[in-house]
């Protein structure tokens, strides 16, 4: 762990280094009118002012949809062609928030709990991530309360601390953040000393995690459920935008003697995501795919893989169309 | 506002309902209320970002319950509450209608006859933004139109919010969950996106009221509204129907007549 | 779409309902006329029974064009399912274009058990204003999506 500093010119030229090794890059845009990961090339295309990308950049190691395998029948003999770790290519994700790299604790945890998940394994060594402090925030925020901050480096192989004067603080946490640094090691300087804590956002603490969790241990038979759910319309906004949702489905792309087998996106807050093939469904009601929501993310998640399912990043309260406001639900439970 | 809430407490504490749906303060904007107890009651608002279509909730029975409901209907809810009366989803008798007029009065409405007189006088149109990505899209080449849509699909990740919010989409297996065959194909991909909203907008054919929860609640952007929203100005002439009237003439295409026009079948 | 290729051979997928137009394309082939190969015929008992993604997948997995065909208004073997047909190609072709697919196409016609002479015809047409537009890339670039790399928008 070591801190630098570098000056404005030197993260331009570090940029361009990066992107002439043949690593891929994705940085938030700014594009019809929102702020996206995208692939970029120049500094100049990444986003300036903005709170917070839409989704988050958990697609990096957990794509939309992903091939596992495809098949070929022939002449009765079938071949399968199964994922190839060689083809995950080099990749940075460029500007991420502290919140973001804190999320790929617990998809770790998840896709390597029970079992080795090569996939997300293979995209996870192949990706170096370079977070930014967060000088701004907005009310959805609420990283400090879930063990997160805006300068924190959980997660993160570098982190970044803009400066006023265009640079930025380099603290290199990782061997992969070290090595992306030496591709352009001249433009790095000696640390200046500078205070952190000084550009960070002011995110207050809006309740207790321990308390939380304590409380949520004896809550499953609660009505809060049903009153924070009533207006739940169970899609998948907030699943999909969030940086720790690992749920997914299995399809298939058939097309008669070949095809392709694919793990994609889904939600638990979707009706049929329970239904049995004897059609009883243990989550029939909104309610309790509301409740399975959170205690999954702050009582089930911490007790078994000894990690929170949510940092903090407030895109499912920005994203839900009625304002299912995560840090508003939390703070009423630990008020009642 | 006053009139409002005190309308719907008095509802609430004489029995008539064993709720009321209305709008709350949200976080950057109203968001739909429950109101159990003439208390909650106080919470309600009422204003043009009320956007929410609380339609959406009255053919969900796990919400509605056994008993009458109020609902405080925006000009786009009762559109919807009309078609889905013409689909025979709701019971008239179960449910009282509110709005609040241009002059801020409370108006209760006798029966869905009376809130078919009233919004007779609202045109549905688009709004300026949406007015300005139409002509941009009417002036484009084919060739463009692919491209447009195709970079908005590249976006959508399958969230369904736009199913969710649609008070017309009830069905409770949707097409998309029905996997024997797999017909739309549930993953995350352009085509497969494309293939999604055409389904969509094809099941709404003659049955969008034009209320653009949608697109509203779409978290990347896409304005899928206009999908539905061209289509019903283009069938309307054709198939007989005002867009944002209910279609009185039956399901666009679950009905035809006889001469109905095309050019294109040889 | 620029087709210089005099090698290309339109993939042109048929759907047709059985009790017209299925008649009528064997009527052409008892009647010993010569027509474009191109054409796989599915067959339905009627064209109320095409469903509109079908025309869709058709071009997903490598049509360059589509022909949908059936009973004329009045002679449906079922009464009325080419009325109910006609409703949803309109529809669907407006849908269509205004998404900016190409809906010239798509050939639809009424062609009776009586009408080989016109099936042939169809066909021919069809295929040659396939072969005009050349082959239907920009969709079935867009079908192998999961071959990509990218993974976000």
């Amino acid at each position: 762990m070591e801190t630098k500093y570098i000056s404005k010119n030197g993260l331009n030229e570090w940029f361009s280094q990066i992107v002439k090794s043949g690593k891929r890059v994705y940085a938030p845009v700014e594009e019809r009118g929102k702020v996206e990961f995208k692939k970029v090339q120049a500094l100049s295309e990444v986003a300036e002012e903005y709170i917070q990308t839409t989704q988050s950049i958990k697609s990096a190691v957990f794509p939309r949809a992903e091939v596992l395998f495809s098949y070929e029948k022939e002449n009765g003999q079938v071949k399968v062609e199964d994922f190839n770790p060689d083809t995950v290519k080099e990749t940075v994700l460029w500007k991420v928030h502290p919140c973001d790299a804190a999320g790929f604790k617990p998809l770790t945890a998840i896709f390597n709990w029970d079992y080795t998940d090569k996939l997300y394994n293979a995209h996870l060594e192949k990706t170096t991530l370079v977070t930014f402090s967060c000088a701004k925030a907005d009310k959805s925020c609420f990283c400090t309360s879930v063990n997160g901050g805006p300068g924190n480096t959980s997660g993160s192989d570098v982190l970044l601390t803009m400066l006023p004067d265009g640079g930025a603080i380099v603290e290199i946490l990782t061997p992969k953040g070290e090595a992306l640094v030496q591709l352009a090691a001249s433009a790095f300087e000696d640390d200046k000393g500078e205070d952190k804590s000084k550009y960070l956002a002011d995110v207050p603490l809006a309740f207790d995690l321990e308390e939380v969790r304590a409380r949520l241990a004896t809550a499953f038979d609660s009505p809060v459920w049903k009153e924070q759910s009533e207006r739940c319309l169970g899609c998948g906004a907030c699943a999909f935008v969030c940086p720790t949702c690992a749920c997914f489905d299995i399809q298939e792309d058939a097309h008669g003697s070949k095809g392709k087998r694919i793990r994609c996106w889904d939600s638990c807050g979707f009706s049929l995501f329970t239904l049995h093939t004897s059609g009883h469904n243990p989550r029939a009601v909104q309610s309790q795919r509301w409740r399975q929501r959170i205690l999954h993310k702050f009582s089930y998640m911490p007790d078994r893989l000894s990690v929170f399912g949510c940092t903090g990043c407030g895109r499912c309260s920005r994203a839900c169309p009625v304002d299912m406001n995560i840090l508003e639900h939390i703070t009423s439970i630990t008020k009642k | 506002m006053d009139k409002l809430r005190e309308k719907a407490a008095a509802l609430l504490a004489d029995g008539t309902v064993t709720m009321v749906l209305g709008y709350e303060e949200g976080t950057n904007k109203p968001r739909p209320l429950f109101c159990h107890t003439a208390e909650q009651a106080s919470k309600l608002v009422y204003s043009s970002q009320c956007i929410n279509n609380l339609a959406v909730y009255l053919t969900k029975k796990e919400i509605m319950g056994a008993g009458k409901v109020a609902i405080i209907a925006t000009i786009p809810t009762l559109r919807s509450i009309l078609q889905l009366s013409v689909e025979n989803q709701l019971n008239e008798d179960n449910l009282v209608v509110i709005t609040v007029t241009d002059k801020d009065e409370v108006k209760q409405f006798a029966n869905f006859a009376e809130i078919e007189a009233y919004i007779a006088d609202f045109q549905l149109k688009l709004d300026g933004k949406e007015q300005e990505i139409i002509t941009k899209l009417e002036g484009m080449s084919r060739e463009e139109r692919f491209k447009f849509w195709m970079e908005e699909m590249s976006h959508c990740f399958k969230c369904y919010a736009c199913r969710a919010a649609c008070p017309l989409c009830y069905c409770t297996k949707c097409i998309v969950e029905e996997n024997r065959p797999q017909w739309i194909n549930p993953w995350a991909a352009p085509l497969a996106n494309m293939e999604w909203q055409i389904n969509r907008a094809m099941h709404m054919a003659g049955r969008c009221t034009g209320c653009g929860a949608c697109g509203d609640a779409c978290p990347v952007g896409i304005p899928i509204h206009l999908l539905t929203r061209k289509m019903m100005e283009d069938l309307a002439p054709e198939f007989g129907f005002t867009p944002g009237q209910p279609s009185k003439n039956g399901n666009a295409l679950s009905t035809w007549k006889a001469d109905d026009k095309e050019n294109f079948i040889r | 779409m620029n087709n210089n290729n005099s090698e290309f051979e339109p993939k042109i997928v048929a759907f047709v309902c059985n009790w017209c137009t299925y008649a009528g394309a064997d009527l052409t082939g008892t009647s010993r006329l010569k027509y474009a190969t191109n054409v796989k015929i599915v067959r339905f008992p009627c064209t109320g029974r095409i469903d509109f993604m079908l025309l869709l997948k058709a071009f997903a997995q490598g049509a360059d064009g589509v022909i949908v065909s059936g009973c004329h208004p009045n002679d449906c073997h079922y009464t009325s399912g080419n009325f109910h047909a006609r409703r949803r190609w309109i529809t669907f072709r407006g849908l269509l274009d205004f998404m900016g697919i190409d809906v010239s196409r798509i050939q639809y016609s009424w062609v009776s058990a009586a009408e080989g002479a016109k099936w042939a015809d169809i066909v021919n047409t069809t295929v040659a204003n396939i072969r005009e537009l050349g082959p239907y890339t920009e969709y079935q670039k867009v079908a192998d999506y999961l071959d990509k790399e990218d993974y976000n928008g």
